[in-house]
Order: structure tokens, then C-alpha cells, then sequence
């Protein structure tokens, strides 16, 4: 798409790229072009393109054909560090940066302040701390970032880019683990730094921030360029229709009526449960066919409420009951006896084993729960792959991938149908959409209501409000790690959650900045 | 900072062992003990500090003790047979050691090979070469040789400092500078850290690691020309299974084997520790001097078993605090 009307100067133009892996072919003659000083979203569904599109873009995966220009000049750079000198920086999708360094050695890995070949340890610092207090981050750089939350990482490895970037920044699903205000804060820094010219690239499946954010979008499917449009005048469902190729059934919209169901058994209770330092006790009771959403910012104690009802984290008072009977609760073993199953947030370090196959993968919990005496047949596996493949629609639907060679967002299908394959009574999840496409998006929360018509009792974790009103019967809003409202019925909205969520939201944002 | 508390752990095992030692045998706590420990293990100390750069990145390198071999055996000849000049003989020795380290840094990163697998065959190499250099034990007896070994700094007590124990302490502590302080330092433990993540982040992983494993050949090289010093001979199975004692002192020294953390100091801690023990035994005079295999054995065992004690205790309150507010 040259044009020559067109008054920015074009910045990073691709043109032609094609790439395969074996038989897969992930690019097929994409072009791309970002303007200087714009604000572009690289949209498509899990397994579109997006992140070969970058990798091959920065040098971390040859390309097969088609070039690459910045500034006019041909480039082809054959590293992550190439890139880096050519001007290029980018976040990629699987962040982690490296958790045994310092916070400080992490944002300077590589271009530490140095004097006489030393490292200036006390000026990377100071260099650090100012550099992270753009981003409302007040924390010891000293410390190894392993010790910090996955949102802190995430900020740190964006703080990094920014300050890298010279001419391109990329950014492969940054919010994916920020909450609003963070993203708030990321969105106010991406303008800043395109005002000053540099060209950002912004892959998320985040539709609200796109449009929020962005100057322009691309659309990928199936590894081809669909299209280039402006944001201003490009209607959503135009949008959607663009990256499914389809229209999207209509699935996000009213909350299905809850009155007419039956009052239902209770599943699990917990009384008073809770730990010093980590969740206020709080009671919980969810019951056999019924959604319990859990919202609240992040921090809030979401993630450590779900923990403790799996048993991954020992309460220290209180009692938790399945069937009327008082039940230890001290490891996620126990938790899984009693047929509980928890799909954590961190799927891609917590629960992926990037070697194994897809049915391999999915298997996985289903085996360890029936024990190693009984191991399920081939044929048995077979099946129970093929049914949840298709189901969550993973691409490509081939069980015997290693999981590690999937898109992003299919690996987090494939761990969600690990859970799903365990049959479980009381399933937690948390973020179940997070990384995962519009078109699937959709199929995942029809899932969760078919789950929860089949009698299974589910603790659903989200950050996306519109999301938890949709499927759930009950709202637990936490603040500060305590249940602090619960809504049902009618007084479920996204308005509602928020003022519940809100209520002290000015001392937080004070305590931040 | 890094490693701190498996290093302050390893302090103390050194300090109270030899207290014990010193509660037994008097005599232990002298200059002159310490001395001959710096000198007994000036070869040990160097090669374990190049293994420490190569565990820390999250190798390894089996190649050392036979690269010490080789280098014997080929000082000795150069300087006695073919009449080399004994300085233009350590050259080229450290010159070939550093090639031949980069060699297997270079296999390791070009065909993505385990680290295991390549140094496993270097030592082999290695070894078989110095047997086809010669098979019988080649003395020394350049000047220079007698030079350095009579060569000492006087401590208070009347211990000596040998040149080679001067060597020893010198490359220590440039290592732990160069570790600690360095760019070059930093990017070793990113590599120990991920190395994809590190390829990520801008860190040219191919060029480390041919510098990591040529260090780590180059100090063997070194302890070679030491190793020699300290025999006045070049022998081909001289330093058999030195590998093995150094990486025993690197992670008694409180390196994690699967990379990512430690420190140079440790190390030095660990060489010391399996000193200590060989001096404890020479003094008892009836233990055989295998009891220094089994305690060092048994220590090192215990040290593991400490360390995943401490990363499991590490882990802990990172789960506590994820998602925590910043
Ligand atoms: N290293 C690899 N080896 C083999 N196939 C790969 C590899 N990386 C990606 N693929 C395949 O390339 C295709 C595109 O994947 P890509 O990661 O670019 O998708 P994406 O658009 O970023 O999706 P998501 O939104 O899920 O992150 C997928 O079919 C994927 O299976
Ligand atoms: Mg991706």
C-alpha cells in the first residue's frame, strides 16, 4: 500500500515477507508499513501471525523472502541485538525477562553505564529507579526481579524497551497482565514517545485499548494481510469481520436470567477461611451449576483467593467443607482429590511443558489424577485431544504439535483443556480469556456457561468487567486482599462492580504515584 | 548480594571446620599450614575459577583436568626436548589452551550441542594427545623453574606465600572482579539466567560462550603451567579427575549447578574447604588420603541438598507475592 498522498514519511516498511515453519506456513508475502510518530495495532486471531510477523521483523527468525526497510535503507538484521543497534526495540510476547538479575541489571543488560570497563553499579541504579518512576514503580533495583509480581516484570521489560527505543518500538501483548491503571500509565508514555516520532507497533487483543490507542490498524489471518485502516473510521464489527474472516455469533451480550433456575446444592463452603498477610478470611460458598466471578484490581487478592480454595496455599484459620464434611485442604493434591481443578494465571510458566505434545499436554492432569497404575490408553487420549482441540478450536487442530511450536494464545487453550479434561467439580479460573482472540473469546465464555448448565460449580477470575457480568451469577469484589461486596442477581453491572471496586479508588491511586 | 546466604553458609563450614581442626591438632593454625594450602591448591583454585564463569552460565566444562595434563607434558617437552624458551613455551601453551576452549564454546553454541557432551569429548582430546606427546614423566629443570619454586613472600609466623600460591590468589580475585563487576560479568549470569531470553534482550549468546569456555580453558592452561611449577615435571595423567574437584569446590562454594548464581569468592571458600580437609588428614597421618574424596563427598552432597533447600525457601515468598500491589 505506497501512497504517495500520504503525509508521514514511512518509517518500517515490510514488504513480501513470507515465512514457513516445516509445513506451516506462518507468513505469506505480508506487507507492513508504520509511519513515523503513529500508534499502529497488529490485530489477528491466536495463531494469525503476529509475533512470527515481529520476531522475523527484529531478526529472531530468518525469513524465507521479502525485505525490510527503516528509514528507506534496507535492513536485515539476524539478531534480537541487531535489531536493537538498527533502532528497533521490542517487548517481545513471552517477556520473562532474566529473574536471577537485578531489577537495575535488567532494564541495562548489555548497556550498563561503565567506566574504566566497570560497571557503574550505584549510576545504573539511580538510572533505573528514575527511569521506572515514569512508570509509577517505586521498588529496590536491587533486588532480583524474581522477587516481584509478574506485573512489576512486565513494566520493567516495557520500561526497558521504551528506553531502548530509538526509532521503532514494539510492544507483543504488553497489557496482557497490567491492570487499567498501568495501562493508563503505558498508554501515556506510548504518546509521548510518538510525538517525538517514533513509530510503535502494539499487538493486543484488547479491542477497547486499540481503539483507544491506535492511529491504524492491520489485520493478519492465517498468516496473509488482510488489510490496512485507520482506526477513526474502521467500525468495530468491520473490525471483527476482518481477523475471523466471519461474523462473530452474537455471545457477549445479555446476561443469561438466572432467576428460573433451580436453588442449587452447595459444591464447597468455606467459613472464615484465610491467611495472615495474605487474604482477609472470608466466607465462600459456591454451589453446583452457578458462575462466582471474582473481581477487583490487581493486588486485590483475586489470584491468592483462588489459591486457597485449590489448597495451592495453606489458610491459616477457618474451615472449608465439600458435602457438609469438613475437609483438610493443605495441598493442591488434596485440592485435586476432592475434585477441584485451578487453571492458573501463568499459564505459560506455570503449567505449559513446551516439549510435549498438544494431547500430551492435555492428558497431563487428567493421568496424574487417576495415578500412574491406571495410565489412559492411546486411543483414550486420542479421543479426549480431538474432542478438546475442536472444542476450543486450538490451531493448528494437529494433537501431536509440541505445544511450545503454538501461538500464545492457542497454548493457553491447550493448558485451559488440560483442566477442562480432568472432569472436575469446582473448577477455578484464572483470566480464562486473557491472551485468547476475540473469535475464541466468545466460545470460551459460551463454554463456561455450558459447564456451568452441566452442574460443574466454577470460580472464574477476570479483569474484563463486561465479561464477568456476562456469565456470572454472583460478583465477589475484593479490595485490599478482603471480600469486601458480594452482588447477585440484578444488582450485577459493570457500574455497580466498579463503585464497589472504586470505593476507596483515590487513596489508591495516591498510594501508587 | 548474589549467592549471598550459600556463600555466608560456606564461610562459616570453613571457619568452624577449622577451628575443630585447630582444637585437635594445635599446630594447624600457623602461617606455614596455610601457606602450603594456598600452594598445594594454587592449581585448583585457578581452574575452579574459570568453572565458575562456566557453571554460572549454565555450563559446564569436563575438558580442564586434561587440558592441565596436556599443558605439563607440553611445557616439559618444549622447554626440555625441542629447547624452546621456557616464557615463548607458556605463550604459545595459553594461546592453544584459549583455542582450543573456543573451539568447544564455538561447537557448543553452533550445533547447539549440551556442554556436557562437547567438553566430555574435549577431555578426551585432550588427553589423548598429551599421551601421544609422551607417555613417560618428563622432569623439568630450566632455571626458571627453581627460580620460582625457590621464589616466596615471608609471612608473619613463618609461612611462605610461594609464587605460584601469588598466581593463584591473583587470578581469584581478578576473576571475582571481572564476575562481579564487568559487563562481561552481567552477561554471564543473564546466560545462566535463559539463554533465550538473554538472546532476546540483546546478548550476543554465541560470543559469550566461546568467551566463557576459552577462559575457562585458558585459566586451565594457567593452572597448567602452575601444575608444572608445583612438580617440576610434565606428566601425561597428571590431574585426573581435577574436573570433578573443581566443580565440587565451585558448588560447595554455593554456585547453582543449573546456573544463574554464585560467586568466585565461594568458589575460593570451596578450594579452601577441600584443602582444609587434606591438611587435617596429612596431619592425622593414619586416615588413607581417600577419606578426603569421601568427606568432600559428603559435604557436597550436603551442600545440595542445602541449596534446594534455599531455593525452595526462595520460591516461597515469590509465590506470596504475586500479584501483589507494587
Ligand atoms: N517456532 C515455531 N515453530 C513452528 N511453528 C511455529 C513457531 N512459532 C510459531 N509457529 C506457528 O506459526 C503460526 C503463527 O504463530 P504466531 O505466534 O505468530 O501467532 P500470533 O498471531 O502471535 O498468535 P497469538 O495471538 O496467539 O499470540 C502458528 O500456526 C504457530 O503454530
Ligand atoms: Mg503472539
Amino acid at each position: 500500500m505506497e501512497n504517495s498522498l500520504d503525509p508521514a514519511p514511512s518509517l518500517l516498511e515490510v514488504r513480501g515477507i513470507s515465512k514457513s515453519f516445516a509445513a506451516v506456513r506462518a507468513l505469506q508475502e505480508v506487507d507492513f508499513t508504520l509511519r513515523a510518530g503513529e500508534i499502529h495495532a497488529l490485530l489477528g486471531e491466536n495463531g494469525a501471525g503476529k509475533s512470527t510477523l515481529i520476531k522475523v521483523i527484529t531478526g529472531v527468525f530468518p525469513r524465507d523472502a521479502g525485505l525490510v526497510r527503516l528509514g528507506g535503507e534496507e535492513v536485515a538484521p539476524r539478531s534480537a541485538k541487531a535489531a536493537l543497534e538498527a533502532g528497533i526495540a521490542t517487548v517481545y510476547q513471552e517477556v520473562n525477562l532474566l529473574p536471577n538479575l537485578s531489577v537495575a541489571q535488567n532494564l541495562f543488560l548489555d548497556r550498563q553505564p561503565m567506566r574504566f570497563g566497570i560497571v557503574r553499579e550505584g549510576e545504573m541504579r539511580r538510572r533505573a529507579k528514575v527511569l521506572l518512576a515514569d512508570f509509577g514503580l517505586d521498588i529496590d533495583v536491587a533486588a532480583p526481579l524474581g522477587n516481584y509480581s509478574v506485573a512489576i516484570q512486565h513494566v520493567t521489560a516495557i520500561a526497558r524497551a521504551v528506553d531502548l527505543s530509538a526509532r521503532v518500538l514494539i510492544l507483543d501483548e504488553p497489557t496482557a497482565s497490567l491492570d487499567r491503571h498501568e495501562v493508563e500509565i503505558l498508554f501515556g508514555i506510548m504518546r509521548q514517545l510518538a510525538k517525538r516520532g517514533i513509530g510503535i507497533v502494539f499487538v493486543s487483543h484488547f479491542l477497547d485499548q486499540v481503539y483507544e490507542i491506535s492511529d491504524r490498524i492491520t489485520v493478519l489471518r492465517n498468516g496473509r494481510l488482510v488489510g490496512e485502516r485507520e482506526t477513526a473510521s474502521l467500525p468495530r464489527l468491520e473490525l471483527i469481520r476482518m481477523m475471523l474472516g466471519r461474523e462473530l455469533a452474537e455471545t457477549t451480550g445479555a446476561r443469561t436470567a438466572t432467576s428460573d433456575r433451580l436453588p442449587r446444592e452447595v459444591c464447597a463452603s468455606f467459613q472464615n477461611y484465610g491467611k495472615a498477610g495474605y487474604v482477609a478470611p472470608f466466607n465462600l460458598e459456591l454451589r453446583h451449576g452457578e458462575v462466582v466471578g471474582l473481581a477487583g484490581l490487581l493486588g486485590s487478592g483475586r489470584t491468592e483467593t483462588a489459591r486457597l480454595v485449590f489448597g495451592a496455599e495453606r489458610a491459616d484459620g477457618g474451615q472449608a467443607m465439600v458435602a457438609g464434611a469438613s475437609i483438610r485442604l493443605q495441598s493442591p493434591r488434596d485440592g485435586v482429590r476432592h475434585g477441584f481443578g485451578y487453571c492458573p494465571e501463568e499459564r505459560k510458566t506455570d503449567g505449559i511443558v513446551a516439549e510435549l505434545t498438544v494431547r500430551e499436554n492435555i492428558v497431563l492432569a487428567l493421568q496424574a489424577k487417576r495415578g500412574l497404575h491406571r495410565p489412559l490408553s492411546r486411543r483414550e487420549q486420542d479421543e479426549i485431544a480431538k474432542r478438546y482441540v475442536k472444542m476450543l478450536d486450538i490451531r493448528p487442530p494437529d494433537p501431536e504439535r509440541p505445544v511450545g511450536l503454538l501461538s500464545g494464545g492457542n497454548q493457553q487453550k491447550a493448558l485451559l483443556a488440560r483442566w477442562l479434561a480432568t472432569s472436575p467439580r469446582l473448577l477455578v479460573l484464572d483470566e480464562p480469556t486473557r491472551g485468547i482472540d476475540v473469535g475464541a473469546h466468545a466460545e470460551i465464555i459460551r463454554l463456561i456457561r455450558e459447564l456451568c448448565d452441566d452442574g460443574l460449580a466454577l470460580l472464574v477470575i477476570s479483569s474484563e468487567l463486561d465479561e464477568i457480568v456476562t456469565y456470572s451469577d454472583r460478583v465477589i469484589v475484593l479490595r485490599d486482599r478482603t471480600h469486601v461486596e458480594e452482588l447477585s442477581g440484578e444488582a450485577i453491572d459493570v457500574t455497580n462492580i466498579l463503585g464497589a471496586i472504586a470505593a476507596d479508588g483515590a487513596a489508591m491511586q495516591e498510594a501508587r504515584a | 548480594m548474589k549467592g549471598l546466604s550459600p556463600l555466608l553458609i560456606t564461610a562459616i563450614v570453613l571457619v568452624a571446620g577449622f577451628a575443630a581442626c585447630a582444637v585437635q591438632f594445635p599446630n594447624i593454625a600457623s602461617t606455614r599450614v596455610i601457606g602450603n594450602l594456598l600452594t598445594d591448591n594454587a592449581f585448583l583454585g585457578i581452574v575452579a575459577t574459570g568453572m565458575t564463569f562456566v557453571i554460572i552460565s549454565g555450563g559446564i566444562d569436563l575438558s580442564v583436568g586434561s587440558v592441565i595434563g596436556f599443558t605439563t607434558v607440553f611445557v616439559a617437552l618444549a622447554i626440555e626436548r625441542w629447547g624452546v624458551p621456557p616464557l615463548v613455551a607458556f605463550v604459545a601453551i595459553l594461546v592453544l589452551s584459549a583455542a582450543f576452549g573456543a573451539a568447544m564454546g564455538a561447537i557448543i553454541h553452533v550445533f547447539d550441542l549440551p556442554p556436557f557432551i562437547v567438553t566430555l569429548a574435549g577431555m578426551f582430546l585432550a588427553r589423548g594427545a598429551s599421551f601421544l606427546l609422551s607417555t613417560e614423566s618428563v622432569p623439568v629443570t630450566a632455571p626458571i623453574y627453581s627460580t620460582v619454586s625457590d621464589f616466596a613472600l615471608r609471612m608473619p609466623g613463618g609461612g611462605r606465600l610461594s609464587a605460584i600460591a601469588i598466581i593463584m590468589l591473583a587470578i581469584v580475585i581478578g576473576g571475582a572482579l571481572l564476575l562481579h563487576l564487568t559487563r562481561f560479568g552481567a552477561n554471564v549470569y543473564a546466560l545462566g539466567g535463559n539463554r533465550a531470553t538473554a538472546s532476546l534482550m540483546g546478548v550476543a549468546v554465541g560470543k559469550m560462550t566461546v568467551k566463557i569456555y576459552m577462559l575457562s580453558s585458558l585459566f586451565a592452561g594457567i593452572a597448567g603451567i602452575v601444575f608444572s611449577f608445583y612438580t617440576s615435571a610434565g606428566y601425561s595423567l597428571s590431574a585426573v579427575g581435577v574436573e570433578l574437584d573443581s566443580i565440587a569446590a565451585v558448588v560447595i562454594g554455593g554456585t547453582l549447578l543449573t546456573g544463574g548464581q554464585g560467586s568466585v569468592i565461594g568458589t575460593f571458600l570451596g578450594v579452601l574447604i577441600q584443602g582444609m580437609i587434606q591438611t587435617y588428614i596429612n596431619f592425622d597421618g593414619t586416615l588413607s588420603s581417600w577419606w578426603t574424596k569421601i568427606a568432600t563427598g559428603i559435604l557436597l552432597f550436603a551442600f545440595i541438598a542445602l541449596q534446594q533447600g534455599l531455593v525452595a525457601l526462595a520460591r516461597r515468598p515469590v509465590a506470596k507475592r504475586v500479584g501483589a500491589a507494587p
